[in-house]
């Protein structure tokens, strides 16, 4: 495949000099929402032959999903707005089109494997389209097993989404838009609610659907690393609305446009800049098996012996202990089986495992949610079993995952000051302990806000502060980063970090591997309602059989650190991370 | 999972295989005989009938042990207003009048009005089988196929089974809503003022409306991009074929039916069977 080496490519519309066919193509495309001030799009050129597979880059708000909706109809179907220039696809300008004519061209898999799951079974899920095109009974049946055989599917033809993993319900989702033989898949962050493993296992598949078939491929994510663990041809990156890069992936790793728009760089990219390598095309940094060390490896392993070790940890203090805790939903198969570990004073620890493992159980009994079957709880050292819901949320906050689950205040001081309003706390406490939780929080200067004028990000912290309020000691974060970009990402751990020093001891609940080796100290390994690990996460991500055992991913740090030679992989993952936050303190 | 309001549920029986058009047809046969006639002898024998499909159903009591006590109190409540409403609406009917006993006031409980009121009341407890039996065996995506099949459009059909399809999630959606806002300090139980309490669930309906919304746009997203709502019909992957079952199935229905109305027009001469001449 020939490679554009130019940053970002000039109207290259229509001129089908190369003899290749081309099936995308904006030129001087603009889009602006009816309910925007300012276009999401601008003077977008862009274009995609058949059979290529391209990686759609950029923060949020860059116009990357608006410029998937675009390519499948949503916009204008679903979403209005004025567009200006044109997007040819398949030779058809689109403004001609409609989403159902757009629907046989461009077949799209959303984020959510759980929303988009329209029937009630596997089979019936795929035969969706199909369905709405009044195909008759028994070619349908033909056609959807054909279907479902393409993306392994095909032994669970009556199962129910809520029998299916996330990856599971994914493959249907694939399946569903095969079965139409669209000539372009789009994908919109497919990634994103999934686990590392089922990660790995979905970029498989959407590679191996392309080699096969031979479709042109979209995906739209910014896990940048993860995509990568299979070729792509080329990666455009979006900012502020407008293509900033469309390049070969090595290109791109090589050049500082991704630091500059907030989108992470694999791992072991990173690692080699701190090491003071500079990263040039010809190593083929696209990938770590491809990776051409050569001299960087000496200069890896200079760098593993240079980084200080972190001093001690403080002594610590036993807070919360689970004692061989034991819980089923029916009484027959333990969700939770045989847990103990304890957390520690102030400290931030995760819990991660694969979805359906147990660790949100796990959660929901340390906060009374539901009643253990056997163990203890001790909280300082006094059990809590005969405390209420009420009572235990005064010292262990739970935040839930979607912030509009909790938020039920139309006004950000009401909303953190319900707690305290709900245990008749007098007024002018109330006022003294939200004031001073809002600037913890940075909430401040939005006090008089309504919820709805803020960001995703916004109102997490407005969550964390109406449970913060209530002075726990540990706070529970389910997923609290879930679909975030870098940027987003940062900010709120930056916060958690904050809060997390004011003492109050911190558990994450998650299956981001970034998120857990960046900022948990200690990893609490959930399998099957099992504890299978408890320890650092440099020592958990590169734990060959915890890892296959959690559905995790082993960190791209350690292949590094083998490649380089390095025999304590271990340890040079845990100097990349003490070198980061040696970064990040300063 | 915990036990949900009413699901669905696999069991190999002969009333789940049953395609959901025969079900839906023969609930409706059914309830129209039960609802045309007020002989209770009839009402009886289609009680009878179907608690028999409830038992073939292999449905647990535990299923459905929440709606027979909604169901009851309904019943119950109904039957003593009606007699506070119209105490001597048996005497209106049937012409004659045999004084039970004289209660109070206005008040005189009849021979007439019992066997009224109790015809009435097995007509009601002889459907709730029947509907349990229906909503608890047909898979929503065949209901929706069922209904389109007696001529409900099919995007109305299809909003059916999308909100029965939806249902234990919103469920599981409340439950963490509520646990999460219970944690903050909500007091839902009974304790509370009956002010407060109606106050207080809007702190769970809110964030459960929110995050439902959330749900809808994707869904409805989903099922544009994949041709939902292009034609003006469509096909269905569960639809059953007719197998003989489901005719003889609906031949007992509609038999039903027949021998209900006979009974009316050359036994009672009237919807109403009179014991008192």
């Amino acid at each position: 495949m020939k490679k554009s080496s130019e940053p970002v490519p000039q109207g290259t519309g229509s001129d089908g000099a190369t003899g290749e066919e081309t099936v995308i193509a904006f030129s001087g495309f603009s889009f602006q929402y009816f309910a925007q001030a300012h276009p999401t799009l601008h003077d977008i050129n862009l274009s995609v032959r058949k059979g290529e597979k391209i990686l759609i880059a950029g923060p949020s708000g860059s116009g990357k999903s608006t410029l998937g909706h675009c390519l499948n109809g949503l916009i204008p179907f679903s979403y209005r707005g004025e567009v200006s220039g044109s997007l040819r696809i398949g030779g058809r300008e689109t403004r001609e089109l409609d989403i159902f004519q757009l629907s046989k061209v461009v077949g799209t898999v959303l984020q959510d494997p759980d929303g988009q799951f329209v029937g009630l079974t596997v089979n019936e899920d795929i035969a969706f389209a199909l369905e709405n095109d009044n195909v008759s009974l028994g070619p349908m049946r033909d056609r959807v097993a054909r279907a479902a055989a393409l993306v392994g599917m095909e032994d669970f033809s009556i199962s129910s989404p809520y029998e299916l993993s996330g990856g599971q319900k994914q493959r249907t989702s694939l399946a569903g838009v095969l079965i139409d033989d669209v000539d372009i898949l789009l994908f919109d962050e497919p990634l994103a609610n999934l686990d590392p493993a089922t990660g790995k296992a979905a970029i498989e598949i959407i590679d191996d659907i392309h080699h096969r078939t031979g479709k042109t491929v979209i995906i739209i994510e910014h896990r940048l690393e993860d995509v990568l663990h299979r070729r792509v041809d080329r990666i455009i990156v979006m900012n502020d609305g407008r293509i900033v890069a469309d390049q070969c992936p090595d290109d791109l790793l090589s050049s500082p446009v991704l630091g500059e728009f907030g989108i992470r760089e694999p791992l072991y990219v990173t690692a080699l800049k701190y090491a003071g390598v500079s990263v040039t095309p010809d190593m083929r940094p696209s990938h770590p098996e491809g990776l051409v060390l050569n001299g960087a490896s000496g200069e890896l392993r200079r760098w593993h012996q240079s980084v200080k070790p972190s001093g001690a940890p403080p002594p610590a203090e036993p807070l919360l202990e689970l004692q061989d805790l034991r819980f089923s939903y029916n009484g027959v198969d333990p969700v939770v089986d045989q847990i103990s570990f304890r957390v520690d004073r102030g400290e931030l620890m995760a819990i991660v495992g694969r979805n359906g493992a147990g660790k949100s159980t796990l959660s929901r009994l340390i906060c009374g949610f539901e009643k253990e079957d056997a163990g203890r709880i001790l909280y300082a050292g006094a059990d809590i079993r005969d405390l209420t819901i009420k009572e235990r949320a005064e010292k262990i906050g739970v935040v839930m995952q979607n912030p509009n689950q909790m938020i039920s205040k139309p006004l950000i001081f009401d909303e953190i000051a319900l707690g305290l309003k709900l245990r008749g706390v007098g007024e002018t406490e109330i006022e003294d302990r939200v004031e001073r939780v809002m600037k913890v929080c940075g909430l401040a200067p939005f006090r008089k806000w309504p919820l709805s004028a803020l960001s995703f990000g916004q109102k997490k912290r407005v969550t964390i502060a109406s449970i913060l309020v209530l002075n726990p000691e540990v706070l529970i974060l389910d997923e609290p980063t879930a679909g975030q970009d870098l940027r987003h990402y940062t900010d709120i751990m930056e916060f958690i970090e904050t809060i997390n020093r004011t003492g109050v001891a911190i558990i994450l609940i998650t299956h981001d591997m970034h998120l857990m080796l960046e900022y948990a100290t200690r990893a609490v390994v959930i399998a099957g309602g099992k504890k299978i690990a408890d320890a650092p996460p440099s020592a958990v991500l590169t734990d060959a059989s915890v890892i296959e055992l959690a559905n995790l991913k082993e960190t791209s740090l350690y292949r590094l650190s083998q490649r380089a030679g390095i025999e304590d992989g271990t340890g040079f993952v845990q100097n990349f991370i003490n070198h980061e936050r040696g970064l990040r303190i300063r | 999972m915990k036990a949900k309001l009413f699901s669905y549920n696999y069991v190999d029986t002969p009333i789940h295989r049953l395609s959901g058009l025969t079900k839906l047809a023969g609930f409706l046969f059914l309830t129209f005989a039960v609802m045309f006639s007020y002989d209770l002898r009839v009402v009886l024998g289609v009680m009878v009938f179907s608690l028999w499909v409830l038992k073939l159903s292999k449905i647990r009591f535990s299923q459905i042990r929440l709606m027979v006590i909604y169901v009851a109190v309904f019943i119950v409540t109904n039957a003593v207003i009606t007699f506070f409403f119209s105490p001597e609406e048996g005497v209106k009917i049937y012409g004659t009048r045999h004084v039970m006993v004289h209660l109070f006031g206005p008040y005189t409980l009849t021979w007439e009005q019992l066997f009224y009121q109790t015809t009435k009341l097995f007509k009601y407890a002889s459907v709730i089988p029947l509907g349990i039996t229906f909503l608890l065996t047909t898979n929503p995506s065949e209901f929706a196929s069922a209904l389109n099949g007696v001529g409900v459009p099919y995007k109305a059909a299809y909003a059916v089974a999308l909100t029965l399809r939806y249902f234990p999630d919103i469920q599981r959606e409340y439950r963490n809503i509520s646990l999460s806002q219970q944690a903050r300090g909500l007091d839902i139980s009974r304790k509370a003022k009956f002010s407060h309490r109606v106050k207080n669930a809007l702190l769970i309906i809110i964030p459960l409306v929110f995050s439902t919304l959330d749900r809808v746009e994707l869904i409805s997203n989903a099922m544009d991009l994949r041709g939902f709502g292009k034609h003006r019909t469509r096909t269905w992957y569960s639809r059953r074929k007719f197998a003989s079952a489901d005719f003889a199935a609906l031949a007992v229905s509609a038999l039903i039916f027949v021998l209900t109305i006979l009974v009316s027009v050359f036994i009672n001469r009237g919807r109403f069977y009179n014991p008192f001449i």
